[in-house]
């Protein structure tokens, strides 16, 4: 983000401070730490501060909690401090922070993890001497043992046992079925029988394969909430970043800094340069340019005046505007965009999860499979105890212990290995819609191009750069951000500011100029985009082309090609342009002009014809098409609504990214796939041995820890693929 | 089989101790910041340990 977005924020922590005694709290989330070495230097950094008693990093969640004694107002030092030390940061409003929430989740999924290995290890080491003592044991002795196991096993199931139970109980409810019945079913059966078996003192108890069978399932719906967790969070410290604060003019003519969600319809506002609109609102005072790309994707600033409306989300960029709110932030425009996208997202959810259509289709094979072994039994002349016993035995085998691992195994291993690489991955299910993809559809202007900050200054004489800085640091503008970086001791006269046209000043008596190239040059005659710059006596120069073509996008769009994508770009742009891109990045099918609206109604209409498109996109105005298309990913430069519609982020400004998340994303399918394969065969072995009777308790527990061993086993293959 | 007796006491006394070292490092928030803290303990905090130094030597 460029510094201007960062002032922005500067004096806007404070409505974030807690005040406790005479100490303050503030909860920051923390951009771009991922070391030791920035933890130290975050930490070191502001404890060297005076009066600051804690800075704690926690790196897992990019957070930092920061304690000092005294006045709020300190908080904006801290962010200085974080900002000099090369680390952006976004206030966070801890009571709302969703981490916290799936943070307990994960934390009481350990919990029962624990439980379940304590029940798991004990239980299993009563019933090694069980069975190793088998012969020499009298009935007595291996009944204490079973009442033992039992009275260790029940709590625990009681206890862990908890998150699957109510799952099943929920879905009962609704009338549905998912993963959650059978694995309910089979631990409830499970325990009923041992129970009886041990309260008869005879035959076998399956108490360690209940505890195994609940046990390894919190396994994978640990890796399950952690992933889920993890990826929520990323996208959540996305948005803080750009953290809307608004100023607001209080009847007593003071301003005041307050969050966006406060601000009521009516409230009159300041909008300082560099800072973002918190709501939707009507000019009253003041003329300026805007930068509305949040809303229209178009990178050049528009003017506004009095009586004008400008929609939340828009950067203002020249000068100070007062303003009325006509909307609370949570109905402004850019919520109502929201909106629009969850129930474009919702097409998306209907997509059923590989596990859940595995299942679907298991669920009702075992339970006849079960049903015929008891009937089966009967039949042949079985007592209704071996019947009820034999059935019991084929719901406990073949209860998907395999298939509750298979997935999120997998998953979490490629998921962190994408996040390594700087993909954000949202969830397990985008990445299995990822595999399925058959066409690559590009937005042009801000995803396949960059726009004006990334020009080439060396061709330009040093001399001229330095008169241009100067021109540049002089009109503040943020088109001519890469120029005001620059060092000039340059000094100027005469400085002229024509709005939306360029500058122009004396450098010794030498008229200089730097601007839109019909400002510079009275030569020109088309309106070429880009900055340019003109000394007098001299040709003028360029100093930015308006828009080129990313480094990385021709062999981005090579390697995806070769993966066997269709690849196609639209964009809202004139059709000249467009072909020229498409030209360099070697896109056949490149479509101009075409309105948000038009994006997403081409993409459904390539669904339609069976295509399952990835769209790759930027600003607002792809917004609609990301939400619609079957995958979406977008660059961590965009839109936050780009963001927030998309499946996967790139945070590195790189489309690179793209061809690495797509192989791994098949490759997570074929992992699955093999996980399911070999779920299949050790059904096809081991039901017929349940049917006729044959499995023992000791078969179970060694039939179960393989499964799960060989699946996850198979998913850490993935981690030898490289990018 | 009076060795069970010991046995299975002391099992289940071990298991419990090492459940509740288990339940009170998740408690305490042991397991909220496993990455920070795989880099923490490299992080040698070495300012105090030589303002100690020089002032003994002083002395």
């Amino acid at each position: 983000m460029s510094g201007v977005a960062l002032d922005s924020q500067d004096s806007a922590l404070i409505p974030y401070v807690r005040r406790v005694g005479n100490v303050s709290h503030l909860d920051l989330i923390v951009k771009g730490a991922r070391c030791g070495g920035c933890l130290a230097k975050i930490e070191r950094g502001l404890t060297e501060l005076p009066g600051v008693r804690q800075a704690r990093m926690n790196l897992s969640t990019s957070r930092l909690h920061i304690a000092w004694e005294g006045a709020a107002d300190r908080a904006d030092q801290f962010a200085k401090t974080l900002d000099g030390l090369g680390f952006e940061s976004g206030p966070l409003d801890a009571d709302k922070d969703a981490l916290q929430s799936s943070n307990s989740q994960t934390k009481h999924l350990l919990l029962c993890m624990g439980v379940a290995a304590f029940g798991l290890m004990n239980v299993m080491m009563l019933s090694v001497g069980v069975w190793s003592g088998a012969a020499d044991m009298s009935g007595a002795e291996r009944s204490i043992l079973h009442v033992l196991s039992a009275m260790i096993a029940l709590p625990v199931v009681a206890f862990s046992g908890r998150p699957f139970f109510k799952s099943a109980w929920r879905a009962l409810r609704a009338k549905q079925t998912n993963m959650d019945v059978p694995i309910s079913l089979a631990i409830f059966l499970a325990c009923g029988l041992s129970i009886f078996e041990t309260y008869n003192g005879q035959g076998h108890t399956y108490f360690d394969a209940a505890l195994m069978l609940i046990f390894l399932l919190l396994v994978g719906r640990f890796l399950d909430a952690r992933l889920q967790a993890r990826t929520g969070q990323a996208a959540q410290e996305l948005a803080a970043l750009r953290q809307v604060n608004a100023r607001r003019l209080e009847e007593n003519g003071e301003i005041s800094v307050v969050p966006a969600s406060a601000v009521q319809p009516g409230d009159t506002l300041i909008i300082p340069v560099g800072a973002h609109v918190p709501t939707d609102v009507l000019v009253i005072d003041g003329k300026s340019k805007i930068d509305a790309a949040i809303v229209t994707g178009e990178p050049i600033p528009q003017s506004v005046a009095v009586g004008e409306t400008i929609y939340s989300g828009c950067l203002n960029l020249d000068q100070a505007l007062t303003v009325k709110a006509i909307k609370y932030a949570d109905d402004s425009f850019l919520s109502e965009i929201s909106d629009l996208l969850e129930a474009g997202q919702q097409t998306q959810a209907k997509y059923v999860r590989f596990a859940d259509r595995a299942a679907r289709a298991y669920v009702p094979i075992v339970h006849t499979l079960a049903l015929l072994t008891f009937f089966g039994w009967l039949a042949v002349g079985g007592t209704p105890r071996t019947a009820i016993i034999n059935a019991i035995a084929v719901l406990i085998i073949t209860c998907p212990c395999a298939l509750g691992l298979a997935v999120p195994a997998v998953q979490v291993v490629a998921v962190g290995k994408l996040f390594q690489k700087g993909i954000v991955v949202k969830s397990g299910q985008a990445l299995e819609r990822l595999a399925q993809v058959t066409d690559v559809v590009f937005d042009k202007t801000g995803t396949l191009t960059r726009t004006d900050k990334f020009a080439d200054l060396s061709q330009v004489d040093p001399e001229d750069l330095s008169v241009f800085a100067a021109l540049a640091q002089r009109s503040n503008h943020p088109v001519t951000a890469h120029l005001q970086n620059l060092s000039t001791s340059v000094g100027l006269a005469d400085f002229i500011e024509e709005k939306g046209q360029g500058v122009s000043a004396f450098v010794d008596g030498v008229e200089v100029r730097l601007g839109q190239k019909r400002f510079v040059s009275s030569q020109a005659t088309s309106d070429e985009a880009g900055l340019w710059g003109w000394i007098e006596g001299e040709a003028h120069i360029n100093l930015s082309s308006g828009e080129t073509l990313r480094a990385e996008a021709q062999s981005t769009i090579a390697t995806i090609t070769a993966l066997g994508l269709e690849v196609g770009m639209m964009s809202g742009d004139a059709q000249e342009r467009v072909e020229t891109i498409a030209k360099q990045a070697g896109i056949k099918r490149a479509q101009a002009r075409m309105q948000p609206g038009d994006k997403s109604n081409a993409v459904l209409a390539l669904q339609r014809d069976g295509a399952k498109v990835l769209m790759v996109g930027d600003g607002l105005n792809d917004a609609p098409a990301l939400a619609n298309a079957h995958a979406s990913a977008a660059l961590t430069t965009g839109a936050d609504i780009s963001r927030a519609a998309s499946d996967i982020v790139l945070r590195k400004d790189d489309l690179s990214g793209l061809t690495y998340a797509v192989r791994m994303a098949r490759e997570a399918r074929r992992a699955v796939l093999q996980n399911f394969g070999f779920a299949a065969i050790y059904n096809f072995c081991a039901v017929p041995l349940a049917v006729m009777g044959l499995v023992t308790p000791l078969i179970a527990a060694i039939a179960m820890s393989l499964s799960s061993l060989v699946v996850t086993l198979n998913a850490l293959r993935l981690h030898r693929i490289k990018s | 089989m009076t060795a069970l007796l010991w046995l299975i006491p002391i099992a289940l006394i071990l298991g419990s101790a090492g459940l509740a070292a288990f339940i009170w490092s998740l408690k305490s928030g042991q397991f909220e910041d496993t990455q920070g803290d795989a880099y923490r303990i490299l992080n040698d905090d070495d300012k105090p340990l030589l303002t100690k130094v020089t002032s003994n030597d002083r002395a």
